[in-house]
């Protein structure tokens, strides 16, 4: 099993994961499963109907606009980095937060390393498969490293500007 | 100017702090070069043909004294004693080892400055007009804008990871000193008829290899509204911009994909999703307007007896003010040009001394204010006229009074094969040759405005589309070949060149584009620039003449 750090209530912790993530091509297991977008649109309902979680992992040029009213039945939604440089799944992270208000896990999956930490909490993902090995120690450092941010995000993080009128 | 907190301050200490431990790892061999690569990228350290390179962001080409000091001495103490200012109004250091790099990002930050995003697909080094707040021209002082998207952009949590380069102009005033239409995004500020405040928006500008001039997505937007309105276009181009092949990456290219109305389409609808959340409140607009306050300008008569007896008895003083010195806003104030395109020296190289130079008149005489501009020259925008004869004796002194602003020796040219890795042909030798043609100031002074540009490869960082004449650099069979092309312009009346013809070798660059400049004063009508003649004729009369020993 991979490494899995979840974040909550502001701590870095390894958790254990009770999904199974599933490819395609394979047939699906007992259990709270990760599913593709296809997949879950194809068999989303009947796996729902047997009582189980179930997430949904998109690709980074899958929007997340396509799962807007599957949500609320959503676990987890899990985005994948194709490339660490690939930026499209912090959009996607945060608009599922903000527009869509989706409060399940979102999860960081492929290339996940620790220099893309603190983007990835400022965007609303609160769980990390990083690639690079890193503990929840490294990555809490990394996720930590700035004292100030000059953007409000999805973290809630109190932006430059308005600190400066305290 | 902009003076950073506690807060900048801070943020900037955690930088450095960040990238001091990514290179101790590098060193430590903890980090692979393919792994370091992105991390010393996002902090303007590239591994070129000979060295690290060194590139410093100079926020809207504005500097204190004390920073450029510090830059001359960075120049003397790390690199070979000068630095080499850049289109994006950044500094480069060539010669960087990189166990100095942190030290020198310590150095950088204890006067405020540093090298976040000065490469990367991110948001870069945002520039501006060069004359905001001493031209009359302005109907608002660009640098509040550009220094708030300076901290919106840095370590922007969604728009870090773009799929390329990003970069944005803004400008005040309609005679357009940024080439805002060769910008991802172009912004100009304008006032509505009621008075309001607002922006134009041009976005999908470029040049590389596939040149754009960049159209407007939107003639008027609210000026309180940017900040929303820019997270709409980055999140288009986050989500649809290419990513599969890095020269269609650029948003020129989706913009050209979709077309400007259904671009324009799709950022309209994503800004009504976003609603104002992202807007600067007005209270922090305010503070950094604060800021750039007009400076303290003293009550002076129009003209000075002074100033005007210098250039009556100093024929070579008289013309530096013919070229270089600029109407200021305030009567008896004068905006002075310092050209760092001295003949025979390379476009926008300056030694530590020259810098050194500047900082001193920019302290003594400048209001601490000195600006580099996109064109590769540094500018004091706020010296009195009754200063200007001794400014220009010490510029003078320094090599720094070439009296060709716009001139024809006044070339933009990229570092080419002499330094960079990807060049096909050398590009400085080139601009030299051309400048030694034109060393006759009173023949420079006849062909009046003429914006040379040339670039060593098809990535075009000499800016060669947009040049009156664009020269580019080509690879023959292992040869440096030339194509030129003509009637190019970055300003507001921005246009692409057009190709004059079949490449010609280096050695017969600088006579074609005397040959050139022939047939534009032969062919020319009263008042015609270079670029209005050639818009007037085509391009027929110039191929002519230049391919004529061909035929």
């Amino acid at each position: 099993m991979p490494t899995r750090i979840r974040l909550v209530d502001g701590r870095y912790g390894l958790a254990e994961d009770p999904f199974t993530t599933v490819t395609d091509d394979w047939a699906i297991p007992q259990g709270d499963v990760i599913i593709s977008l296809t997949r879950f649109q194809a068999e989303g309902d009947r796996l729902l109907s047997e009582g189980r979680k179930v997430g949904v992992r998109l690709e980074a040029d899958e929007e997340v606009e396509a799962l807007a009213y599957d949500l609320p039945r959503i676990a987890v939604v899990a985005l994948n980095f194709p490339k660490f440089g690939d930026g499209r799944a912090y959009t996607n992270a945060r608009l599922v937060r903000e527009r869509y208000g989706f409060r399940g896990e979102v999860r960081a999956v492929g290339d996940v390393l620790r220099e893309q930490a603190g983007f990835m909490v400022r965007c609303g993902f609160d769980a990390f498969e990083p690639a690079d090995g890193s503990s929840p120690a490294i990555w809490e450092a990394a996720a930590r490293r700035f004292r100030h941010v000059y953007q409000r995000a999805v973290d809630g993080r109190t932006p430059a500007f308005v600190e400066r009128g305290e | 100017m902009y003076r950073y907190d506690a807060i900048d301050r801070e943020f900037l200490a955690d930088r450095t702090a960040e990238f001091r431990g990514q290179v101790a790892r590098r060193l430590a061999g903890e980090l692979t070069e393919d792994q370091f690569k992105p991390l010393r990228l996002r902090n303007g350290l590239y591994l070129q043909l000979h060295a690290y390179m060194l590139r410093i962001a100079i926020p809207y080409g504005s500097l204190n004294p004390t920073q450029l000091r510090k830059l001359a001495w960075i120049g003397r103490t790390y690199d070979k004693g000068y630095g080499h200012f850049t289109t994006r109004t950044n500094l480069q250091f060539h010669w960087i080892k990189l166990a100095d790099a942190p030290d020198i990002m310590d150095h950088l930050a204890s006067v405020d400055m540093h090298a976040i995003q000065t490469s990367g697909n991110c948001v870069r080094n945002v520039t501006a007009d060069p004359y905001a707040g001493a031209t009359a021209e302005e109907i608002d002082d660009p640098r509040v804008w550009a220094e708030a998207m300076r901290q919106w952009s840095s370590v922007h949590p969604e728009f870090s990871w773009l799929p390329r380069k990003f970069k944005i102009a803004v400008t005040a005033a309609p005679k357009d000193r940024t080439a805002a239409k060769t910008h991802d995004i172009g912004l100009v500020l304008k006032r509505a008829r009621d008075g309001a405040l607002g922006f134009e928006v041009m976005v999908g500008g470029g040049l590389g290899r596939m040149p754009y001039i960049a159209p407007t997505i939107r003639e008027f937007l609210p000026a309180n509204r940017l900040f929303s309105y820019l997270e709409a276009i980055l999140r288009v181009y986050n989500r649809h911009g290419r990513r599969d092949n890095i020269h269609k990456a650029r948003i020129k290219v989706l913009v050209a994909a979709l077309g400007r109305e259904e671009f324009a389409r799709q950022v309209e609808a994503e800004w009504e999703k976003i609603g104002n959340g992202p807007d600067l409140p007005d209270t922090e607009l305010a503070r950094i307007r604060g800021a750039f306050a007009p400076k303290r300008f003293e009550t002076l008569p129009v003209r000075s007896e002074a100033f005007d007896a210098a250039k009556a008895a100093n024929p070579a003083f008289a013309r530096f003010v013919r070229n270089n010195l600029k109407p200021h806003k305030v009567p008896g104030y004068g905006i002075v040009e310092i050209s760092l395109k001295a003949i025979g020296q390379t476009p926008g190289d300056a030694s530590s001394e020259q810098m050194e130079v500047v900082a001193d008149l920019g302290e003594r005489f400048g209001q601490d204010d000195i600006r580099v501009t996109h064109e590769q020259n540094l500018v004091l925008p706020h010296v009195k006229l009754d200063d200007v004869p001794a400014v220009w004796a010490a510029l003078d002194a320094a090599g720094l009074a070439t009296p060709n602003m716009n001139l024809v020796s006044d070339i933009i040219a990229c570092p080419g094969l002499d330094y960079c890795a990807l060049a096909n042909a050398r590009a400085i030798p080139v601009a030299q040759h051309i400048a030694e043609k034109f060393r006759d100031q009173d023949r420079a002074e006849r062909v009046g405005e003429l914006k040379i540009k040339i670039s060593g490869c098809i990535n075009a960082c000499g800016h060669h589309h947009v040049g009156h004449i664009g020269i580019l650099g080509v690879d023959k069979k292992g040869e440096e070949f030339y194509q030129l092309t003509l009637g190019g312009s970055g300003a507001e009346d921005a246009a692409v060149g057009t190709i004059l013809g079949p490449a010609l070798p280096y050695d017969r660059v600088a006579d074609a584009v005397d040959t050139l400049v022939d047939v534009y004063l032969r062919e020319r009508r009263d008042g015609e620039r270079f670029l209005d003649t050639f818009r007037r004729t085509g391009v027929a009369p110039f191929k002519e003449a230049v391919y004529a020993d061909a035929h």
